[in-house]
């Protein structure tokens, strides 16, 4: 969950607000087109890559500079497997808006499909330069990372390419979206297309109002990269206060204080003694992992980071703050963290959800 | 599967370290890459950096300041550039250096593995140098003695005012001589001053490869380096050799006449350049051969003259002040020109003081050689010796011995030869004899 605080919900509703209104504008001025992209995304949804060329050639025809159209012409010559065409929708679209972060990644995307790690490494650079907080970028650059290091290994070491064959594809982004904080993209980009699209097609969007600004939001190939909690993580978690036992009147604040500094401790002594099943007992069902990662994935993860850890861990922390709010509290503390070769110390905060008369981590993030 | 599995574990590593919120957040793009994790620095801090305080060793050679000598143009100068980028947790630069080194020497397998490190260590925390999963530890920890090998000669350079013990005095047509430190993986060029007296001046050294067990070549197929004063027998061009031996080769004469007397065998011992999948070897890699890489035997390769250069092997090269150089070198030419003298004087006794008991030439112990000598110098009414083109080698090792070569025009009231000679000279008792003469 450290990539959570990325996205808050709420400043993504202002942004989304915000780029509303541009859509608006752009709205009034050209309604006829409005409607075209949608149907594009739809059409490559489906897998209707012909159809889709098709429309977006047709919108582009009057507006040969629209980012979010090119945008998605670049990804449906990528769907069709057609990556020197793709390469140059993208190349040439990060040359005119050099501001968008989703061009440079989709552009590394098909660069490392053909094993042109440096070249992808360049573009996921310059998505980051342009947002810093690019988690797909950050995640892919990891990726290519990973991989240069195994050629560069490679080389030093004379192995056989053979590990080339586990290769994992990148995330892709699908959608062109607009999160820069300045605002700096030029007014006739109209990257914010596809949000000026739902009040264009109010009535049908009113049905599904909750999803369409998260939706929105980076979705990559793999799923497993989105940054921002997705509409179905909000929708799990709302099931869960539900069903627990009533709010815990304020008199008991002063002992579930106590119980959560028992559960904090509880939870640093199992990580301390790479006990498992008591660090794993410790985190609620519903978990957030980070980025949305199984939960499997997430524990495997953790096993390893901890129980495959050769020598001692040590995890302490200094007096929590905590605030306990119905079966909800978050405790703020110190982490001290030591391992063989290494100790940190971060600030973390927990997320507690009361289940029965335990208190479980919902959501971890530092920082 | 491999490289995913890796960033997850960095991920995690972040997660505890809480600096992937840091560096997500952080707002310079410079910083996802200068400012790592937390411990992501220090681990490739203990690893790489230690490989670099390592090759400093005891010594504190300032760095920034020139040695006092020329240097070669090796990859020395960037790779501890690279090194103390990593040691002031400049990864960013690092890499850069590295990646510079690599446009430059692209088979450069060492810089191949940093560059594996510094990118390894931006997807997660790293433990050890060549920190891929399952590396061959023989080939990472070849790659890791030459950079230590490297990192130590760039650091420690020779002193100005020091040479190498063994070069007491060239003949004046030998141009160079080169100097080989088999422990320090290191070829030393020097040059024959001879504005300054014949003292040797550094001229450049590089890094080398000798045999896989080491020096002190023994027996044929020993895969051993031999350690003697030898020199360049002949010079075989690129067109007539396999690949394996790179842009040159140049042979040498061991076994020498010192080697055979010791049991020494064994042959095909070369100076040569380097395969062409690979821009250098590990420090131990021959079957003996000291190899180079292909523009460093090159360079070496201009001003090595055939039949005449020196190539001395030692396991660990003593440096001798100029001062005690030049005590040395005077004491051995006294010796020489008293054995000159006394020969000239036809008083045999004296003569024969100046070889050892232990003498042997080819086919003669002492006393066979001192009959034969009563019984010729009893015929001369005079006899004249002249030694021209006089070198002075000191043969590395415990024992004092030093080779001697020399043109000897004698000349005689019955008889007169023109040879090249070569003596070895041993110290007895505070004395240098002869222990072994013949012709070069």
């Amino acid at each position: 969950m450290t990539t959570k605080s990325l996205l808050q919900p709420h400043s993504q509703q202002f942004k989304t607000l915000r780029a509303l209104a541009l859509g608006l504008a752009i709205g009034f001025a050209a309604p006829a087109f409005a409607d075209n992209l949608p149907d594009v995304q739809r059409l490559i949804k489906q897998g209707q890559y012909p159809q889709a060329m098709e429309k977006v050639d047709a919108y582009l025809a009057s507006r040969p500079k629209d980012a979010q159209g090119r945008f998605l012409k670049g990804l449906i010559y990528t769907e069709m497997n057609k990556p020197a065409e793709a390469i140059a929708v993208f190349t040439k679209l990060s040359e005119d808006y050099p501001e968008l972060p989703e061009p440079y990644n989709n552009l590394a995307v098909l660069y490392a499909q053909q094993k042109q790690y440096d070249k992808a490494r360049t573009a996921l650079e310059m998505a980051i330069r342009t947002h810093p907080s690019y988690a797909i970028a950050y995640e892919n650059l990891g990726d290519v990372y990973a991989k240069l290091a195994s050629q560069a290994y490679d080389k030093a070491l004379q192995l056989d390419n053979s590990n080339s064959a586990t290769q994992n594809k990148l995330a892709l982004i699908r959608d062109l979206i607009t999160t820069s904080g300045k605002g700096n993209v030029k007014p006739t980009a109209p990257a914010a297309a596809t949000v000026a699209a739902a009040p264009a097609v109010a009535p049908v969007a009113a049905s599904k109002p909750a999803t369409a600004p998260t939706a929105n939001v980076i979705t990559s190939t793999q799923g497993a990269a989105s940054t921002s909690p997705s509409p179905a993580k909000v929708a799990e978690t709302k099931p869960a206060p539900a069903a627990a036992p009533a709010a815990p009147s304020p008199a008991k604040a002063d002992s579930a204080n106590d119980d959560i500094t028992k559960a904090i401790a509880a939870w640093a002594n199992a990580w301390s003694r790479k006990d498992m099943k008591a660090y794993l007992g410790a985190y609620s069902a519903d978990f957030n992992t980070p980025k949305g990662m199984a939960r499997k994935a997430w524990e495997a993860e953790r096993e390893d980071r901890i129980a495959g850890k050769s020598g001692k861990i040590s995890v302490s922390f200094d007096d929590p703050q905590i605030s306990v709010n119905g079966d909800k509290a978050t405790a703020k503390f110190k982490q001290h963290y030591k391992a063989t070769g290494l100790s940190s110390s971060t600030s973390k905060t927990l997320v507690f959800v009361r289940s029965g008369s335990k208190w479980l981590i919902k959501e971890e993030n530092a920082r | 599967m491999l490289s995913r599995k890796l960033l997850l574990l960095g991920l995690a590593g972040c997660l505890v370290g809480g600096a992937l919120a840091y560096q997500l957040k952080s707002p310079k793009p410079e910083s996802a890459t200068a400012q790592r994790p937390a411990e992501t620095q220090s681990s490739v801090l203990s690893t790489l950096a230690s490989l670099g305080s390592q090759a400093l060793g005891t010594s504190s050679a300032p760095e920034g300041i020139l040695p006092a000598t020329l240097s070669d143009a090796g990859p020395e100068a960037q790779l501890a550039g690279i090194f103390k980028e990593i040691e002031n947790n400049r990864l960013h630069n690092a890499l850069q250096l590295t990646e510079n080194l690599l446009y430059q020497y692209p088979n450069y397998r060492l810089a191949h593995l940093i560059k594996g490190d510094l990118l390894l260590s931006r997807t997660h925390p790293i433990q050890t140098f060549g920190a891929l999963n399952d590396a061959p530890a023989d080939k990472v920890a070849d790659l890791r003695a030459e950079a230590v090998v490297r990192l130590k000669a760039y650091r420690e350079k020779p002193e100005a005012d020091f040479v190498p013990r063994y070069l007491l005095q060239m003949q004046p047509n030998q141009r160079y001589a080169i100097v080989v430190d088999t422990k320090r993986s290191r070829l030393y060029l020097y040059e024959n001053d001879k504005s300054n007296d014949g003292r040797p001046r550094f001229v450049a050294d590089y890094y080398i490869t000798q045999g896989k067990l080491g020096a002190e070549k023994l027996v044929e197929g020993d895969k051993k380096t031999p350690v003697g004063v030898y020199h360049v027998t002949a010079n075989l061009p690129r067109q007539q050799l396999a690949d394996l031996y790179g842009s040159g080769a140049f042979p040498i004469n061991y076994p020498n006449e010192w080697d055979k007397r010791q049991g020494r065998n064994g042959s095909g011992i070369w100076l040569h350049g380097t395969p062409s999948n690979t821009f250098a070897r590990p420090p131990r890699a021959s079957d003996g051969c000291v190899v180079l890489t292909n523009q460093d035997l090159d360079a070496v390769a201009k001003n090595l003259q055939v039949g005449l250069t020196p190539v001395i092997i030692s396991s660990s090269v003593e440096w001798l002040s100029l001062d005690d150089w030049a005590k040395e070198r005077s004491e051995l030419n006294k010796s020489i020109s008293a054995w000159r003298a006394d020969w000239e004087s036809r008083d045999t006794e004296q003569y024969l003081k100046h070889y050892s008991k232990r003498f042997k030439s080819a086919d003669q112990d002492y006393e066979q050689f001192a009959a034969q000598k009563k019984q010729v110098n009893a015929g001369k009414e005079w006899i004249k010796v002249k030694v021209d083109n006089l070198s002075v080698f000191r043969n590395p090792g415990k024992e004092d011995v030093v080779v001697v070569t020399f043109d000897q025009d004698y000349r005689s009231n019955n008889l007169s030869n023109q040879m090249k000679k070569r003596q070895y000279w041993l110290r007895e008792d505070g004395k240098w004899k002869i222990i072994y003469e013949g012709t070069a």
